[in-house]
């Protein structure tokens, strides 16, 4: 996963790439953003924790929002995440769905505090 | 019409093709009878007609009740279909896989009474494509083959997935088919509608060898050639279609003898090819050793770790177990590691990794059988593969000599530098492991409960059990590989081969049934689409007491395709808010541990909080042990 400031930059820099998605800050709206998380299946990559699943690991979120929504207009793999357009999500849907993920939990304990894990990382040393 | 009915009904004589018209003739009276109305001389006498005919004269009736031969002439006191018993007991089949068809009634009744239902002992299926993926899943822990018995034409079709499946995976599986061949024998209707003039066809394209035969002599000599063609690797389904002729007429042919069963040796590889890999590999500063279906037998898992121990390569190992996942080697090596030599055994396509070796000037040498056995209309081959060493050869058969060859050229200077990448690739190897491991704590508590969390809480309970893995991890992200010790040959059997879904439970259970007289503990993470294609096979699984523990991945619906139609409306600047049409499983939630009850083995769930996964494996894993199927319904993440 790159970090939106490097695929804001290379949109900035190739004349032909989509005008950089607004980066001033909304406030979201969590209960519609989970009905949008729900509804556009983009727990079908990322899980509906947001942290399982073939797709990149949205929880704890690394980006901030304008970042967000930059790489999920334009995804850097688009042979793996599909983007969506404005036409399809407004800005003000992806802040929604933005302010969602930050309201699920961190479900990722540290592998040393669960027991299961801790002995099978000792088995065959 | 109805006039003509009856004038002809007037004709009845008693000789034998009299009465056959008369009878016709009857019916139609019969059948145009509810269109006469009113009281008409014609519809009187029509109607007298009938009530005559349907009574018994008084010649009937003595015939009947009079004094009758002790034995029926209609007895056959020993059936061609006896002497195929005959034939199937010298082919070492413990199990025959069946759908109960007309076209085999005759075998299927000298198997239970004339074979005693042993060697083969019959098992009920509720599908056709049950019984083929049943053999399947046996094929891979036994390395032998199950029989599937299959009517004809309808039960092939219905068979034909599971068997394009067994094919494109080189997975033998010995196919008799029955055929009203004799089209003056087979009556109208569905005798007729059950029969073909060459019923391999509709499946040659995907069975290694098919066989018509047409005396018992024919069928004893193609009986036993097609279990040897079956075994010989490249290893495929054969099929040999049994006129029902054949089986219900009595055996009048004198001098009938069953032929040995020979055992063909699988092709090793060309001597001087082989010398020139082992060169290339030796020589090479990074090979790479990459593996499909190499190992046929545990031999050959041996041979895989010598190989890699002798060259100090890495070995990338998928679809069956040929290399255990815990030993240093395994994996792709170490950061950057470009490999300038890469080894193929037994991979069906190596286009990707000849192009990819192309492109930074490094070899690829390929041993593999199925160049072998190409067919033309079905193009599961893949691409054509460019690569710079090819050989048509088995694998496994091959690896003793190419094994040989290396060791004898490693000087002790080449020794040295394989000695510290050895070393290298060991050291990546366990940060690879110590990170798969702390991954599996992402979404260690999330509900629907994740895959990683389901696999590392059945790991402990089943790791000191003879445990077999009879699923494949395409649909659950590898977990068990990533996390559990695969070190034994039958400890995982691999994927679909054609990636047809509706293979997945009863290749479990063939599985199952293969490991159970070796006392294994017999686990599948079973995914919910695939299941409800041929549910059935549950209940063959508990009537037959096969003792598996199915795990349900029940991620309501049929994942990867909603992926696909996510990817397609993205493309075309379109929502994915409707990409749960036609692929989601839900609205009403399926409740598999319902479904298990229903079809006879006791079911647990559906679960969906983590905690309660360890105490349900604890009881399930018990009943299992008993020997009876038990089923968990866990609903998980999607992947």
């Amino acid at each position: 996963m790159l970090p939106a400031v490097l695929l804001l930059a290379a949109a900035a820099a190739n004349p032909q790439a989509p005008a950089p998605a607004a980066t001033s800050s909304t406030t979201g709206d969590a209960n519609h953003g989970k009905e949008l998380f729900m509804k556009y299946t983009c727990y079908g990559c990322h899980g509906f924790s947001g942290q399982n699943g073939n797709g990149a690991r949205l929880v704890p979120m690394r980006f901030p929002q304008a970042g967000f929504i930059a790489y999920v207009r334009n995804p850097p793999r688009a042979n793996q995440m599909p983007s969506y357009s404005p036409k399809v999500l407004v800005d003000n849907d992806l802040a929604d769905i933005y302010a969602y993920l930050k309201t699920l939990p961190d479900s990722a304990p540290p592998p040393a505090s669960v027991a299961i894990l801790s002995q099978i990382l000792r088995e065959n040393q | 019409m109805a006039r003509t009915s009856v004038a002809k009904a007037k004709k009845i004589t008693v000789d034998r093709r009299g009465f056959l018209k008369g009878a016709a003739a009857s019916a139609a009276v019969g059948a145009v009878g509810s269109v006469v109305t009113g009281t008409s001389a014609e519809a009187q006498e029509q109607v007298a007609q009938r009530n005559a005919t349907a009574q018994p004269n008084a010649a009937a009736i003595a015939a009947d009740t009079g004094v009758r031969p002790v034995v029926s002439s209609r007895i056959v006191e020993k059936p061609g279909s006896d002497f195929m018993v005959d034939v199937l007991k010298t082919l070492d089949l413990e199990y025959v896989a069946a759908n109960p068809g007309s076209t085999f009634e005759g075998l299927h009744e000298s198997l239970i009474n004339y074979g005693d239902n042993k060697m083969p002992e019959l098992l009920t299926c509720c599908h056709e494509e049950s019984a083929v993926a049943m053999a399947h899943g046996y094929a891979k822990i036994e390395g032998k083959p199950m029989m599937a018995l299959i009517h004809g034409d309808i039960g092939l079709q219905h068979a034909s997935m599971a068997i394009y499946n067994a094919y494109a995976d080189r997975v033998p599986i010995y196919m008799v088919v029955g055929n009203h061949a004799d089209g003056a024998e087979r009556s109208s209707g569905v005798q007729s509608q059950h029969s073909a003039q060459d019923l391999g066809e509709l499946v040659r394209d995907y069975v290694k060898w098919d066989d018509q035969p047409w005396s018992l002599g024919h069928f004893a000599e193609s009986a036993v050639r097609a279990y040897n063609i079956a075994r010989t690797p490249p290893m495929g389904p054969t099929l040999i279609t049994m006129a029902a002729e054949l089986q219900l007429h009595p055996n009048t042919q004198p001098g009938l003898r069953i032929p040995k069963l020979s055992r063909t040796s699988p092709p090793q590889g060309d001597s001087g090819a082989v010398a020139e890999a082992a060169r290339m590999l030796v020589n090479a500063e990074r090979p790479m050793i990459m593996t499909e279906r190499t190992a046929r037998t545990p031999e050959g898992m041996k041979l895989m770790i010598e190989l890699a121990e002798t060259l100090q390569a890495p070995v990338s190992n998928s679809e069956r177990m040929d290399f255990p996942n815990r030993h240093p080697l395994a994996g792709t090596g170490f950061a950057n590691y470009d490999p300038d030599v890469t080894i193929s055994l037994e991979v069906n396509d190596v286009s990707g990794t000849a192009r990819a070796a192309r492109a930074r000037n490094a070899k690829t040498i390929s041993i593999s059988s199925i160049d072998l056995s190409h067919k033309a209309n079905i193009q599961e081959f893949g691409k054509y593969s460019e690569v710079d060493l090819d050989i048509g050869a088995d694998a496994q058969a091959t690896l003793p000599a190419l094994i040989e060859q290396c060791k004898k050229l490693i000087t002790p200077d080449r020794q040295r530098t394989m000695q510290e990448r050895g070393a290298k690739i060991a050291a990546a190897h366990k940060e690879a492991r110590k990170r798969n491991i702390e991954l599996a704590s992402v979404g260690w508590d999330a509900s629907p409960v994740s895959l990683n969390r389901l696999c590392a809480e059945l790991w402990p309970q089943i790791k000191d059990l003879d445990w077999s893995l009879v699923s494949w991890q395409g649909f659950i992200s590898g977990w068990p590989g990533r996390l559990w010790n695969f070190d034994k040959h039958y400890q995982y059997i691999g994927g679909q081969g054609a990636g047809g879904m509706g293979y997945g439970a009863p290749a479990a259970v063939g599985a199952a049934l293969a490991n159970k007289k070796h006392g294994r503990f017999s686990v599948s993470i079973q995914t919910d689409g695939d299941l409800n294609y041929a549910p059935g096979v549950l209940w063959t699984a508990a009537h037959h007491r096969i003792p598996l523990l199915t795990i349900m991945h029940n991620n309501r619906g049929y994942h990867q395709e909603v992926m696909f139609i996510e990817q397609a409306a993205s493309i075309r600047n379109r929502g994915a808010d409707r990409a749960h049409i036609g692929t989601k499983l839900w609205d009403p939630d399926i409740n598999y541990a319902k479904m298990a009850q229903a079809y006879g083995m006791e079911g647990f769930g559906p679960i969906t909080d983590p905690k309660d996964l360890a105490p349900t494996f604890r009881k399930a894993i018990e009943l299992v042990r008993k020997g009876e199927p038990a089923m968990i319904d866990v609903v998980t993440q999607p992947r």
